[in-house]
């Protein structure tokens, strides 16, 4: 269908630029003030990648982030794997039962305040005496991105059409590899969508991490978090506008992909 | 003055053309057998102990309102339901516990069911590749097949490039190119214009001739399952009505359910009043006494149903008719025409009997300018002979 393009009214656009700086603002002056010259985290002193520097020279700060990527790529990973395979049971399993109740508990996550599902988790680890470090932020950012990345991949896999599965069956494909053949290459897309989104979410996660993690593994969130209770440097700000830049391009191709995998989904619809 | 070639001389006799659907002798030992099948979803019965016997090479119709249980049967053949009882037997082999993908069975599926990410070429070849055909023998039942569906140039496009008959034909050769020994087709045209429709009608028929494939199509359309089908199975509520050629399911069906699903007709209801000469003579209510030939299977039960379809019904002014100029004795119904309805090559005409019943009569609009046309509120006598008659338990 053509959607109609509409003209803006002035109305519309002051809306719009209000609604934007609302949301935007904080950012830019963060981002504009990680290239400031002076020491005075409130005081304009020119243009520098001053900052820039300081953080590629500080030793504590590296490790955090790459701490923190190895964290966030470990668990979106797990999370993906997991969080498809429920989506797959839920969507085409048999109607088993329990399954709402299943279904519901799987989502729980999304909704469960952080602060408990990180006290919950620090419990665990402390009852099975797990040593706290890279692993049980690792597990514990897997049960909170796992949820989402089955919402993601569930909604594509309901629109798919089951005949399709049948078809590749009736054509001499057992059902693993209907899936594989089929089905995985359709909802590929939402899985990668559902992979970088569970990326940004580890990458972001500041309550859960500083639950469960453990002296000398501390996480970039937890890192700046510590470091600002001790007084904003700039090179927080410089810090700050990378993770920005990184976590927009992660968005940016994950809704590219979900948009190409609801293209595709159009496309397979019949007629 | 031309020389006439020697060929026009001598006329060869050609090969008389095989009839339009040969149907094979009864006495052959059927592919598929159906045996008591019956399939329950919830307490929903879906297919009711149904029994259904299949020739090899023979084009068959499931015909059916929706809910009838007539896919269900189509998937239980296929594999993608089970039978809670009975038996599927294919060449004397029962299948119950054979996969979907292990089954020498291939079906077309309603919406097609086209691999979006997969070329034409690729959807084709998507089952040979499976059935690990080589490579060389993959590209030379591929370029038959896309020949046979006239597809070709087509092949490297996605199905979402295919216009809607294009898409069609894609899923037939798809489904064709494992050559199955059963193809199943579910509401294969369902989704083609009316046009598009007739073709593929008679492009579907060549086909199946030409391979010698035995195909069981799925249909809700009537007209679709007369025009393809060597027989038809009507099903209703997942019970089988009626097995039975074209011609046999529309001049003799064998339920009040079956006249009234195929075509259009007019029903008397009555009873049995006399029985000479190979004559019945029914009382009916609306129709006062009618005559009709005695039916093959004697009726049972006595109160029955009189079916006469429109087109035996004629119509003409009253006047005097003498019975002795036909060999039979004519049922006459008086009435007035109440309604005309004009379809082009032939016209329906509603006429309101003296008791209040309708009757339906249906006549071809043979002459192009008609100066003695029906129309409505002209008093005319409907009539039929016993021969037209069906004689059905109600």
């Amino acid at each position: 269908m053509a959607r109609k393009v509409n003209r803006l009214s002035p109305f519309n656009v002051t809306a719009l630029a209000l609604g934007v700086a609302f949301l935007y603002l904080p950012i830019m002056i963060l981002v504009i003030y990680s290239f400031n010259a002076s020491r005075l985290v409130t005081v304009w002193g020119g243009w520098s990648l001053r900052w820039y520097q300081e953080f590629f020279n500080d030793r504590a700060m590296l490790d955090a982030a790459w701490m923190s990527l190895r964290v966030a790529a470990v668990s979106a990973t797990i999370a993906t794997l997991l969080g498809t395979l429920a989506a797959v049971g839920l969507v085409r399993g048999e109607r088993f039962r329990g399954r709402s109740l299943f279904s519901g508990m799987l989502y729980a996550p999304l909704v469960m305040p952080e602060v408990i599902s990180g006290l919950s988790l620090l419990l665990l680890f402390v009852a099975l005496n797990a040593e706290r470090g890279f692993w049980t932020v690792t597990i514990a950012h897997t049960t909170l991105t796992m949820c989402f990345v089955t919402v993601v991949v569930q909604s594509r896999l309901a629109s798919l059409d089951r005949s399709l599965e049948e078809a590749a069956m009736d054509l001499g494909c057992d059902p693993v590899q209907a899936f594989l053949s089929v089905t995985l290459p359709l909802i590929i897309p939402a899985i990668a969508a559902g992979w970088m989104l569970a990326f940004t979410l580890s990458l972001d996660d500041v309550v859960i991490a500083s639950f469960t993690t453990g002296p000398g593994s501390a996480t970039l969130p937890i890192r700046i978090y510590s470091e600002v209770r001790l007084g904003v440097k700039p090179e927080i700000n410089a810090i700050c506008t990378m993770v920005i830049a990184l976590i927009a391009v992660v968005i940016v191709i994950a809704s590219l992909a979900s948009k190409l995998s609801s293209a595709k989904a159009e496309s397979a619809a019949p007629l | 003055m031309t020389e006439r070639s020697p060929d026009i001389d001598t006329p060869k006799i050609d090969a008389v053309a095989a009839p339009a659907k040969p149907v094979p002798p009864a006495e052959e030992i059927p592919l598929l057998r159906i045996q008591g099948v019956s399939k329950t979803f919830g307490s929903f019965p879906a297919v009711d102990r149904l029994s259904l016997d299949i020739r090899a090479g023979e084009f068959f119709a499931l015909l059916g309102p929706s809910g009838c249980g007539k896919t269900t049967l189509l998937r239980m053949l296929a594999g993608f339901e089970t039978p809670d009882e009975g038996r599927i037997l294919l060449g004397g082999r029962d299948i119950a516990p054979v996969l979907p993908h292990e089954r020498p069975v291939n079906m077309m599926f309603q919406n097609y069911a086209l691999f979006p990410h997969l070329s034409v070429r690729d959807n084709i070849a998507f089952g040979l590749k499976r059935a690990g055909m080589a490579r060389a023998a993959i590209d030379t039942r591929l370029a038959e097949m896309v020949a046979l569906v006239k597809l070709e140039g087509m092949e490297k496009r996605k199905p979402d490039q295919l216009s809607g008959g294009q898409r069609q034909r894609v899923a037939l050769a798809r489904s064709l190119a494992r050559r199955p020994k059963v193809l199943l087709l579910d509401e294969p045209l369902a989704a083609l214009d009316k046009k598009l429709r007739e073709s593929t009608q008679q492009e579907l028929m060549e086909l199946q001739r030409r391979l010698g494939m035995t195909f069981i199509v799925v249909t809700h359309d009537q007209e679709e399952a007369m025009t393809m089908a060597n027989r038809i199975g009507v099903m209703n509520a997942g019970r089988l009505e009626q097995v039975a050629t074209p011609r046999d399911l529309y001049e003799a069906p064998a339920s009040r359910w079956v006249a009234e699903f195929v075509g259009d007709v007019n029903l008397f209801d009555g009873e049995v009043t006399s029985h000479e000469h190979h004559r019945l003579t029914i009382a009916t209510r609306d129709g006062g006494a009618i005559v009709v030939a005695v039916p093959r299977q004697l009726v049972a039960k006595s109160p029955v149903s009189v079916a006469v379809r429109p087109e035996k019904v004629r119509l003409s002014r009253p006047g005097p008719v003498s019975d002795a100029a036909n060999a039979q004795p004519i049922n006459r119904l008086e009435g007035v025409v109440t309604d005309v309805g004009y379809l082009g090559g032939s016209s329906v005409y509603k006429v309101k009997l003296d008791s209040g019943a309708v009757v339906r009569s249906s006549m071809a609009n043979t002459a192009r300018l008609d100066i003695d046309t029906l129309g409505a509120g002209q008093r005319v006598v409907a009539w039929f002979t016993p021969d037209d008659c069906v004689v059905l338990e109600q």
